[in-house]
């Protein structure tokens, strides 16, 4: 199979060596923590051209060549550790497929493990692999955002990752402006004060 | 119960011995199947339960139409792309917005896309391991490989030292432990039929498939914004294109659209000489299973997709027609209009939702979802682990839709059958030359081979067309005419103050459509009515058994603690991804953790 290089004269994005990850659920309130986490990260910083940020949602197996591509990949996502709610942990090297997987907080994490194991299985799987997980507080809210404690752990996880990139030589700068349209990684309706804000209120009716 | 005849003519007993699966996989929410099994583990009853509840409209209510898409994206991880496309034309039809010529095939190219990748994925990464022992490929002799890869296909890469490379990297990677992919499944199975080298040649189809679908996504991320989730618009299409040589930052030029054309001619060369030789090498050994039918051969529906003009969904455009087929009959196919109140309903007597009067469905736009967790009477564990549902109550949190009353199967053998019924020679040729080499009659399709085969059928004719849309927006481009997006009603100030549309289509694993209510320019109302539910469908105030429960009766199992059979079954539906799944004896004892995918 002749691999297609996505490669030409006005930008090449699918050439980066760092890929930065978020995973997870947007809808399922602490499960958009790796969304929101890389969002945040975007917000924030800016990077050279070979780092690439990446809201990743729950596309499992769709990620793999997106994955494949990064020599260096950092994954921010909702883990169940088995610690208190709201705590921040960094994992890195071989341990992360085990954390991807060993307990499932969601269905995105089985297809994440499965994009692992395919790449590994394809001999594409990067180099670096680090993890930045949050246990979740609560993930049975459909509709809803973050819990307080999860999104004030933000900032850190955020740090976290700015230290793992420096690590890797790459030059994190912060913005000196804020984030307009076009740098955003998502779409704009799902960010997260419009998410948050334009919430239904459905009097009567369960959530 | 004991034993009854449904309605759809089906019969059921529930008095031996009950086997739970759960769960068999996340669709759209977790999915359960329970069986009970007669004296000789035959399959005599099927439930099917969905695990989570997922009601849309609590999350839309009162957003802007226009963002809806970017919401539904967010529904599955694998069907991001078929919500967002119902999504827009749901608003379109709502709004009365014509899309552009260009916008019409950008979207056919994006959704034959992913029949292309999810079929294969499907295929290869997620169905063949129910049939190929990968721990078998391990002891084929390679030049055996060579000589069975040869004889059906021209495809290259078929050396005996090929083989052998292959068969050493899959025993360094099982034998480190790291079995991935390949876990938990029930390797060694005399439910298992092929030799050998066929396992292998298969094994390594696998891996060469990881790498081939790789390729085919392209095409959706040169489309789609060069990111994971593809960018939608009400009214067309947000990229710009153009047939320069260079161009804007972001235009999908030239250079980009040749990238596009040579992943269209590597998806044809890929279906035609791998994915079609293995389907037939591999059915040929599996001749004698043919369980599975169910509701195929029965009722079967089709929404219709790719209009081949614009704006224009009748079966005039329809590059595969809609339809509904009654009773098998092939001779007679209905019309599915998916606005008329009577013919889409879902009803709610056996799901966990309240209507006023459940004896009656609803049409989606005057849907209503109001959950009610209440079990079955007989139900046994607690309400928060339960053990084994009660199938005469409340069992799902799917609702159960039915087109004029009938229970449904959707999916690529409907469209198949659909298609074959309208008498649409570019179906009616293939399936007629698949059955004619395999020596099987027309009867044959009705069973999960059928539906796994009419897939990969699909998948091929996906990438034929593929080629003719590519041509045809390439003449079109070069005529001058560029537009990709109609924004003159983008506006809700052009709006008017009460409006309802729906967004109608087919997504790889079935019809799948979108009903939008618009008051003020905002939603007032969104129903989203899925494939899942169409074929994991809980019963209905009659009685009838959905897809799932139907195509899991009448089949032997060779173990019931190893239930190959039910996911060979349910995964020729197409559920989604894999998951980790607990088989659990009448009793709530666990007897197996296996690996379903």
């Amino acid at each position: 199979m002749t691999e297609t290089v996505l490669s030409h004269a006005d930008g090449d994005p699918g050439a980066y060596e760092t890929l930065v990850l978020g995973i997870g659920n947007v809808l399922w309130a602490d499960e958009g923590f790796g969304v929101r986490a890389v969002e945040a990260l975007n917000a924030r910083y800016t990077f050279p051209d070979d780092v690439r940020l990446m809201d990743g949602g729950t596309q499992g197996i769709f990620l793999l060549p997106w994955v494949c591509s990064a020599q260096r990949l950092l994954i921010f996502d909702a883990v169940d550790f088995g610690m208190e709610p709201a705590t921040l942990r960094m994992v890195q090297g071989d341990d992360v497929p085990c954390f991807m997987g060993a307990k499932k907080v969601s269905m995105h994490q089985a297809g994440f493990q499965e994009v692992l194991s395919s790449a590994t299985l394809s001999g594409s799987l990067p180099e670096e692999l680090v993890l930045v997980g949050v246990q979740p507080e609560l993930l049975n809210d459909y509709g809803g955002s973050l819990t307080a404690g999860v999104k004030a752990r933000i900032g850190e996880a955020v740090e976290l990752a700015c230290e793992v990139l420096r690590g890797w030589d790459i030059d994190v700068r912060e913005r000196d402006k804020p984030l307009e349209g076009a740098e955003r990684i998502g779409p704009g309706a799902l960010d997260i004060r419009d998410y948050e804000e334009g919430r239904p209120r459905l009097d009567g009716e369960a959530r | 119960m004991a034993s009854v005849t449904t309605p759809n003519g089906f019969e059921l007993d529930d008095s031996g011995q009950r086997v739970v699966v759960d769960p068999i996989c996340r669709i759209e929410g977790h999915l359960r199947i329970e069986v009970n099994l007669d004296e000789n583990n035959v399959i005599r009853n099927a439930v099917s339960t969905g695990n989570m509840w997922r009601g849309l409209e609590i999350i839309l209510k009162g957003r802007d139409p226009r963002d809806a898409w970017a919401f539904t994206e967010r529904i599955c991880g694998v069907c991001t792309g078929v919500h967002a496309l119902q999504s827009v034309r749901a608003v379109e039809d709502a709004l009365g917005i014509e899309i552009p010529t260009n916008a019409n095939h950008i979207r056919n190219l994006m959704m034959l896309c992913q029949y292309v990748h999810d079929h294969i994925v499907h295929f290869y990464h997620l169905h063949a391991l129910d049939w190929v022992d990968v721990v078998s490929a391990l002891s084929a002799d390679a030049k055996a490989t060579s000589e069975l890869q040869q004889a059906i296909s021209p495809w290259p890469k078929s050396s005996p030292g090929y083989f052998r490379d292959v068969q050493n990297r899959l025993k360094r990677f099982v034998e480190s432990g790291q079995l991935g992919p390949f876990a938990n499944a029930y390797w060694g199975s005399p439910a298992y039929k092929l030799p050998p080298e066929a396992n292998l040649m298969a094994t390594t189809h696998y891996l060469e498939a990881l790498d081939f679908q790789k390729e085919v996504v392209k095409i959706h991320t040169i489309f789609g914004g060069r990111n994971p989730h593809p960018n939608w618009v009400v009214g067309g299409m947000p990229c710009s294109v153009n047939v320069d040589e260079a161009g804007a930052v972001g235009t999908v030029n030239m250079a980009w659209l040749n990238i596009v054309s040579d992943i269209i001619d590597q998806s044809i060369t890929f279906c035609d000489q791998v994915y079609i030789p293995d389907l037939k090498a591999i059915a040929s050994f599996y001749k004698d299973w043919g369980y599975g039918g169910g509701l195929s051969g029965k009722n079967v529906m089709s929404y219709g997709e790719f209009p081949a003009y614009a704006n224009n969904h009748t079966n005039d455009s329809l590059m595969l027609p809609n339809g509904a087929i009654l009773n098998g009959d092939l001779g007679t196919v209905y019309d599915v209009d998916v606005r008329d109140p009577e013919q889409v309903q879902e009803f709610v007597a056996h799901s966990w939702y309240t209507y006023p009067d459940e004896a009656v469905g609803l049409h989606p736009w005057d849907g209503i979802t109001e959950p009610n967790f209440e079990p079955g009477p007989n139900f046994k564990g607690t309400r928060t682990a339960i053990e084994e549902h009660d199938e005469s109550g409340k069992y799902s949190w799917l609702k159960a839709p039915r087109w004029r009353g009938n229970a449904m199967e959707v999916g690529p053998l409907a469209r198949y059958l659909v298609a074959y019924a309208r008498g649409r020679e570019d179906v009616q040729e293939p399936v007629n030359a698949l059955l004619s080499d395999l020596g099987l009659p027309v009867e044959a399709l009705f069973s999960t081979l059928g539906r796994t085969a009419a897939r990969g059928l699909e998948s091929s004719w996906a990438a034929h067309k593929m080629r003719e849309v590519f041509d045809e927006m390439m003449a079109n481009l070069k005529r001058g005419d560029v537009a990709t997006a109609n924004m003159e009603k983008f506006d809700p100030a052009t709006w008017e103050t009460d409006v309802k549309g729906v967004g109608y289509g087919e997504a790889p694993r079935g019809a799948l459509g979108h009903w939008i209510h618009i008051r003020d320019t905002k939603i007032e109302s969104y129903q989203c009515v899925v494939p899942s539910t169409w074929n994991a469908s809980p019963r209905d105030p009659a009685g009838n058994i959905g897809a799932y429960e139907a195509a899991l009766l009448n089949t032997p199992m060779v173990n019931p603690e190893q239930p190959l059979e039910i996911l060979r079954t349910i995964h020729s539906f197409d559920p989604c991804l894999a998951c980790a799944s607990h088989v659990m004896s009448h009793d709530g004892k666990e007897l197996a953790v296996v690996k379903v995918r």
